[in-house]
């Protein structure tokens, strides 16, 4: 099956869900970052820098 | 939430793509701000460590980012209008007005809380400054009311070296002065050159830049005033003694042929003076760019670094 044959209706279901779980992963990307910097921001904090 | 939908989109909303987060930041604007909030913070008399150090550039390029986001919320009807500005995210219907707000507002508050818990509560003052005044003063104040928008407004464009040196100082030196005054007066003729030769989708879109109030040829004059005004403010960082003759050397070909620029436009027979302009105004970011550049290396070169 090509892209052709998918139904319009389905190539717009498939297009939201793949730009809804590339914000999703771009999100925990965020998430994780801030994670990270909270913790090198409190190492550094602590040992006076 | 149905009145929120872009027009633009013929097909039913698929919800903005991740590039589109990332374009409404406007990375181009974004790598100057960054680079002109770094020297300030290498500049700056004292130490910082590392780590905080790239956290304080971080605030200063996710605020940046931010004011761009929440300025293309607010321009999304005349950004319409411009070609230059059609294909932005919220124009061409592939965002929502609300998720570029609420994206921009997270940003800024975001980017101002973690500058004041890492580094200092100065530079997060001055940082949230700069958005406000970016957003409030500049976009949604003087932009659509007066010529003199960019020359106001170009202020929240200047602060980005004063936060970088807060960053490190917790205050503001004759230093930090010296480099917001040279891209304060940098300002004008670099946007002028550019609404120079995009007057027409100005007009069209109701903004009223110098070459659509006043004509060209008081924007040429302008221009090349405020050309002539940068010289000082160029030199002044060799004149306060936290540059040395290297870069006075440097600022003043740099100057020397911004002004000729400046002069070529005047000169240019051609009303809106495309070419000239055109050429002043990619200069001009060059010239932005070599001047911050020759301060940092001299200053990395002469073990300040």
């Amino acid at each position: 099956m090509t892209a052709a044959d998918i139904p319009v209706d389905a190539q717009q279901i498939n297009e939201r869900e793949r730009r809804m779980r590339a914000r999703n992963r771009a999100l925990l990307a965020v998430l994780l970052g801030l994670v990270a910097l909270f913790y090198v921001m409190a190492i550094v904090r602590m040992s006076g820098g | 939430m149905l009145s929120q939908l872009p027009t633009a989109a013929a097909a039913p909303y698929a919800g903005a793509a991740v590039g589109d987060y990332v374009q409404i930041l406007k990375p181009r604007v974004m790598s100057l701000v960054v680079f002109t909030g770094f020297v300030g913070l290498v500049l700056a008399p004292g130490h910082l460590h590392p780590v905080l150090a790239a956290i304080a550039v971080l605030c200063i390029a996710v605020g940046a980012g931010a004011s761009g986001a929440i300025n293309m919320w607010y321009d999304r009807d005349i950004d319409a209008v411009m070609r230059r500005t059609a294909d932005r995210p919220l124009p061409a219907g592939r965002m929502l007005p609300g998720e570029a707000l609420g994206f921009g507002v997270v940003l800024s508050v975001g980017s101002v809380a973690v500058m004041g818990l890492a580094v200092n509560w100065g530079a997060a003052a001055l940082l949230a400054l700069t958005i406000g005044f970016y957003v409030f003063v500049y976009t949604m104040w003087l932009k659509r009311r007066t010529p003199q928008n960019i020359v106001i407004g170009g202020a929240a464009g200047a602060l980005p070296p004063m936060v970088g040196w807060a960053a490190v100082t917790g205050d503001i030196g004759w230093g930090a002065l010296a480099l917001f005054a040279i891209i304060f007066f940098w300002t004008p003729p670099h946007f002028w050159a550019l609404s120079l030769y995009r007057a027409g989708e100005y007009q069209a879109a109701g903004i009223p830049m110098l070459p659509v109030v006043a004509g060209a040829r008081e924007t040429k004059r302008q221009m090349l005033l405020y050309t002539v005004m940068l010289w000082p403010a160029t030199f002044a960082p060799w004149l306060l003694g936290f540059a040395g003759p290297l870069y006075g050397a440097c600022a003043g070909v740099l100057s020397l042929i911004f002004t000729a620029c400046a002069v070529r436009v005047w000169h240019d027979t051609d009303d809106a003076g495309e070419r000239s302009a055109r050429q002043m105004f990619h200069f001009s970011l060059l010239y932005l760019f070599l001047i911050f550049a020759v301060l940092l290396a001299e200053h990395i070169a002469g073990g300040g670094g």
